[in-house]
């Protein structure tokens, strides 16, 4: 059953006016940029791309933490945008977020008692601090805390346990790991995983790291610049990825094997900006696909399905013939 | 790729790097006898998590680190080409120091000046080292960002570094770093700032730099996955230690300290069936608090009664591998938890 449903999302930001705000406004920065996908409940979708591709933007657009520019997210079927405030707060406490850094996320005045106790009160539920603590692996006594006085992976903890405080179905976990070192990264991604299976909840995993998103998420969208460019089963994405940005980022992740025989695709430049992406396919100046053509150039590639018969989605002329 | 045959260039041995915290909270041991060489031509790769000290014993090799509040133990030593550096009075420090070896660091945007262009501070080391006048200096700096593969280098060099996108201040830094052809280049996470398809670039660039102009590099990095493809040996830190040391292929395939299985158990990996990752319990413990014994034993799954005690020294365990665990004497051991 689908509990989330992103419908042609779009947030671009105002340009800044040149001369000291007297000028001609610079382009907007289209950072999302017609957005779909849904997720089942109790699934995971990963959401990756790389800096300025607009992941983030898309996680919190959807809690309305900012405002759309256009489009649609239908939580169980109602429109989240459409909302009251006195509504919204009541859909708040179904959708919570995990942010990237558990350090500027927790207010360093308040004792991780007073960061769990404040949802808990703001709602009437009938959790407990010590309950919270015991569900995220953290003895009782880190109730008593600043965050200050705990490590990267113990302040992750705490900020998963305050967005569980609320008994939330969908949560977006905004690079929950990616601040971590690895062994505390394999901690609290097995605690997500944990907490999935224990409370049915549905996920919207954004990362960089497609190693990462390989071992908690069922399908995987990729953006770039501001678009979709690949969506599939994890697995299927994985075995074979039918966008050539796709398959250049998962050769560009070092694997822990020196003996690893891998071809590796290192891409030419740099991604272009937001504000002034390439005209045709967006990934046509990096695009190492030796049937890039005039056509890529030129026309823009929608996202539409290869047939493999799993839904597959790729927005490349020639999805059919994988790099 | 280089199996070391000659003597060590670099050699480090018992190196103390400690320091000394506010308010009366002890001591925090950050480097502590730390031993290692480093041979011409070969990249030796230093790894470990946040806090085990590769950070402080690349900073102390040029001797970087703030004093106060740090400071190099006496008894440590290290050696380049014959010379201890920590007894080079500051001048004839300054003479190595970005000639014969340079450094990288992870953030080039903190570590390049802003109100310099590009040009100028590629320019300043070849001017102050080599002795090249301005319009020779200025020459080289555009011959090494056209070596570091910037697009355009004569238009690029008048450029300020906020002009720049990180994979090219990255280039830049590198620029810096090799304009008088250092022997010996120490990249602290030189690509951990950068995007992945960005790192690719510039892993890519520093092997055919190396590789072209024949120096030795010591690439600081927590990725495993970055040290398993760029390096020829490896030394694993943790708690400020050196855990283990192995040929680079000789550490994946038999990973010997129990620290060293754990980390390569914990690593994600794009090429692997969804499944549980294996996490090492409990978290490095606070530099002006070691365990005893061995450092690491309140997280290891084969500790006994010994490892509390005793801290093991670094065991020659074959096959060029040493590592820091009593494991080494007693193998029947490992057989003995999961």
């Amino acid at each position: 059953m689908t509990l989330v449903d992103v419908r042609d999302l779009v947030k671009h930001y105002a340009g800044e006016r040149r001369w000291f705000g007297l000028g001609r406004p610079r382009p907007p920065v289209r950072a999302v940029d017609g957005v779909s996908f849904t997720i089942s409940s109790g699934r995971t979708l990963g959401l990756v791309g790389e800096s300025g591709s607009g992941k983030t933007t898309v996680g919190r657009t959807m809690l309305r933490l900012q405002e759309p520019t256009s489009g649609k997210v239908l939580f169980e079927g109602a429109d989240v945008f459409a909302l009251d405030s006195g509504a919204l707060r009541t859909l708040r406490r179904r959708m919570q977020i995990v942010f990237q850094d558990p350090y500027s996320s927790l207010n360093p005045r308040m004792t991780v008692q007073q960061t769990l106790r404040e949802p808990l009160e703001i709602h009437r539920l009938n959790g407990t601090v010590g309950a919270l603590l015991e569900e995220v692996g953290l003895d009782a006594a880190f109730a008593k805390r600043y965050p200050h006085e705990l490590s990267g992976g113990q302040r992750q903890r705490v900020g998963i346990a305050r967005a569980l405080s609320v008994e939330p179905q969908f949560i977006v976990c905004d690079e929950p790991v990616s601040a971590l070192d690895v062994s505390v990264q394999a901690q609290v991604l097995n605690l997500l995983a944990d907490l999935q299976a224990r409370r049915r909840l549905t996920y919207l995993f954004i990362a960089h790291d497609l190693a990462v998103v390989r071992h908690i998420a069922d399908a995987v969208a990729v953006m770039y610049l501001g678009k979709i460019v690949e969506h599939a089963p994890a697995a299927e994405i994985y075995a074979l990825p039918r966008h050539p940005y796709t398959t250049a980022l998962l050769s560009a992740v070092p694997e822990p094997d020196p003996r690893a025989t891998r071809t590796r695709i290192v891409l030419s430049g740099d991604i272009p900006s937001p504000a002034a992406p390439p005209p045709g396919c967006p990934f046509h100046p990096r695009c190492p696909h030796p049937l890039k053509s005039e056509r890529c150039r030129t026309e823009v590639p929608p996202l539409r399905e290869v047939p493999t018969g799993s839904g597959h989605l790729a927005a490349c002329h020639y999805a059919e013939q994988p790099m | 790729m280089t199996v070391p045959t000659s003597a060590a260039l670099l050699r480090v041995r018992d190196l103390k790097t400690y320091f000394v915290t506010e308010h009366g909270r002890g001591t925090a041991r950050a480097v502590d006898e730390v031993s290692f060489d480093l041979y011409p031509g070969e990249t030796l790769g230093i790894v470990g998590e946040s806090g085990c000290g590769k950070t402080v014993t690349s900073l102390s090799i040029l001797r970087l680190v703030p004093e106060p509040p740090g400071h190099i133990l006496p008894g440590s030593l290290i050696e380049f080409e014959g010379r201890n550096l920590l007894a080079l009075a500051p001048r004839e420090l300054r003479s190595i120091r970005g000639n014969q070896i340079a450094m990288i660091f992870q953030e080039p945007m903190t570590s390049l000046n802003p109100v310099f262009t590009v040009g100028d501070q590629i320019a300043e080391a070849a001017i102050i080292h080599q002795h090249l006048s301005r319009r020779a200096a200025r020459d080289r700096a555009i011959e090494m960002l056209r070596l570091v593969g910037i697009p355009d280098p004569d238009q690029r060099i008048d450029h300020y570094p906020h002009q720049l996108s990180g994979g090219m201040r990255q280039r830049v830094m590198i620029a810096m770093a090799l304009v008088c052809h250092p022997k010996v280049l120490i990249a602290d996470e030189p690509t951990t700032a950068l995007d992945v398809t960005i790192q690719a670039q510039i892993l890519e660039l520093l092997d055919g730099l190396q590789q072209e102009l024949g120096m030795a590099v010591l690439l600081i990095t927590h990725d495993l996955g970055v040290v398993a493809g760029h390096t020829d040996r490896v030394v694993v830190m943790y708690a400020g230690r050196v855990v283990e040391t192995a040929p680079t292929t000789g550490l994946f395939e038999r990973p010997t300290h129990p620290y060293t299985e754990g980390l390569l158990a914990a690593v994600p990996r794009v090429h692997a069936p969804r499944s549980r990752l294996h996490a090492i319990p409990g978290q490095v413990p606070a530099a002006t608090d070691w365990p005893s014994g061995c450092r690491f034993h309140p997280r290891c799954p084969y500790a006994w009664d010994k490892c509390a005690a005793q801290e093991p020294p670094l065991l020659d365990a074959g096959e060029g591998h040493t590592a820091r665990c009593w494991l080494v004497t007693e193998p029947e051991r490992r057989q003995a938890k999961p």
